[in-house]
């Protein structure tokens, strides 16, 4: 029996390791996708049948069970990427880089969604699709944001320099999102007059807070089960590139 | 002469002695300004109340513009290599450069502001308040295009991909700086303003030179 020098790995190198994750990750994905659909079924119930409509706005309060997940996923997702930078800064981990790329598109397409849904609940109840307002202003410039990052994910060849560089990044614009924010609401004095995100709160009934709280579950188990699938593809991917290349220059020899 | 105030000089002098860059930034500048009449109509009043507004554009393109030279022409010679072994920090550099950067293509705006004032009828109020607001806020502008430029140095095509990477992040600027000119925004609204972006000027410069440093360290591993 040989003497074992290398360190032990913790929990967190195993589960972190590349090829560690495409093993356990393989298990999660069927539960998640499940649970993700099992929530939306019992989500889009409550939303469509089980939900009084709004004394004021009638059915189109619905739109907010699709609106408000999203809107929290777009930040949500954006502080998930933070932490990968870190990640990737600081322990250099090759997941964290898989993590924060995987995520990118992600954000975008939750973002894109909430100024979508935003849009189409706004016409009938502001009478505007678009109003330059400091909730949706900050939304569309972190949606900016996000298509930068991807932008900057596809201009460089190496990924390895290109993940670091990215992080720096991240974090630079994380330090500018509450900025952002509270730069906006003070330029625009228009506001919209119920905010959102405090529905989760005593504001509301039961008959429509239930039913937010579940989809705003079902949404985050759906971002969950993307971004470990793309996860996946992007190690995956890397794998192919590596045996490409090592294929290629076996045949140069 | 210690080695901030040699990087210092040497930036200095690369930039005005080289080339007509400056110059060619100011024309830019004043084009801009001269452009909007054409576009917009030449309507006297409209173009006084949006002046403001046409002037920070200018200014924000125009620093755009001059961003990708900031580390680029250094980084492909080698210089930026060979400033890693100097007794200067990487963050020093970055200041130093920085700073230069800042002397040679925001004040030259600044300078160049009475004639965009002239062509687009500001009144003497307006003006010093464009002034005042330019000086405070193009600092930060050319901090959050360090970013841009350090992250970018290695990629061929980072001229074009850079100000998409800053555009967002300087919103804030553009939004502090425009408000603090405008007179119409509420009793002492455009003092908080002027103040609001000499803080984020200060919080940039104090923190961007880690972060353009750090990225510029990564790009030469």
């Amino acid at each position: 029996m040989s003497l074992d020098t290398a360190k032990p790995m913790n929990w967190f190198d195993r589960l972190a390791h590349p090829g560690q994750f495409l093993i356990w990750s393989r298990r999660l994905i069927w539960p998640l996708a499940i649970i993700t659909v099992l929530l939306f079924a019992l989500g889009l119930w409550y939303a469509f049948f089980n939900s009084p409509e709004d004394y004021q706005m009638g059915d189109t309060v619905r739109i907010m069970y699709i609106h408000v997940p999203n809107a929290w996923l777009s930040q949500f997702c954006y502080v998930l990427m933070a932490m990968s930078a870190i990640g990737t800064l600081v322990w250099r981990h090759p997941m964290a880089d898989v993590s924060m790329k995987a995520a990118a598109p992600l954000g975008a397409a939750f973002t894109a969604m909430a100024l979508y849904t935003g849009a189409l609940w706004g016409r009938p109840t502001w009478g505007t699709y678009w109003e330059w307002d400091g909730r949706m202003t900050s939304t569309l410039i972190l949606l900016l944001m996000y298509l930068g990052l991807i932008a900057l994910w596809r201009a460089f060849d190496d990924q390895l320099r290109a993940a670091k560089l990215i992080a720096v990044l991240t974090l630079v614009g994380a330090i500018n999102i509450p900025v952002i924010k509270f730069s906006v609401d003070w330029w625009n004095t228009l506001h919209q007059p119920a905010s959102v995100f405090r529905a989760g709160g005593p504001s509301m009934p039961p008959s429509i807070y239930i039913p937010l709280f579940v989809m705003t579950f079902a949404f985050t188990f759906l971002f969950l089960t993307l971004h470990l699938v793309s996860m996946r593809s992007e190690v995956l991917r890397r794998r192919v590139r590596t045996l490409e290349r090592k294929q290629a220059s076996g045949a140069a020899k | 002469m210690s080695a901030f105030t040699a990087l210092l000089v040497r930036e200095l002098k690369l930039a005005t002695r080289a080339s007509g860059d400056v110059l060619t930034l100011i024309l830019f500048f004043v084009m801009v300004g001269t452009i909007t009449p054409f576009a917009i109509g030449p309507d006297k009043v409209l173009l006084a109340r949006l002046a403001p507004g046409i002037i920070w554009i200018a200014a924000f393109l125009a620093s755009l513009l001059a961003m990708d030279r900031l580390f680029r022409a250094d980084h492909e010679d080698g210089s930026l290599l060979a400033m890693r072994h100097a007794a200067l920090s990487m963050e020093a550099i970055t200041l130093a450069k920085l700073i230069a950067h800042w002397l040679t293509t925001a004040v030259p705006l600044i300078i160049a502001t009475p004639l965009m004032a002239v062509m687009l009828n500001m009144d003497m109020t307006i003006f010093w308040r464009t002034i005042v607001s330019l000086a405070l806020g193009t600092p930060a502008l050319t901090a959050f295009g360090a970013v841009g430029a350090a992250v970018t140095v290695s990629l061929r095509r980072g001229g074009l991909i850079a100000p998409v990477l800053i555009m967002p992040l300087s919103i804030p600027i553009l939004i502090f700086g425009v408000s603090a000119i405008n007179a119409n925004a509420g009793p002492g609204a455009e003092m908080a303003a002027m103040l609001f972006l000499g803080g984020i000027s200060l919080v940039a410069t104090a923190f961007v030179p880690f972060a353009a440093a750090l990225a510029l360290k990564l790009t030469q591993e």
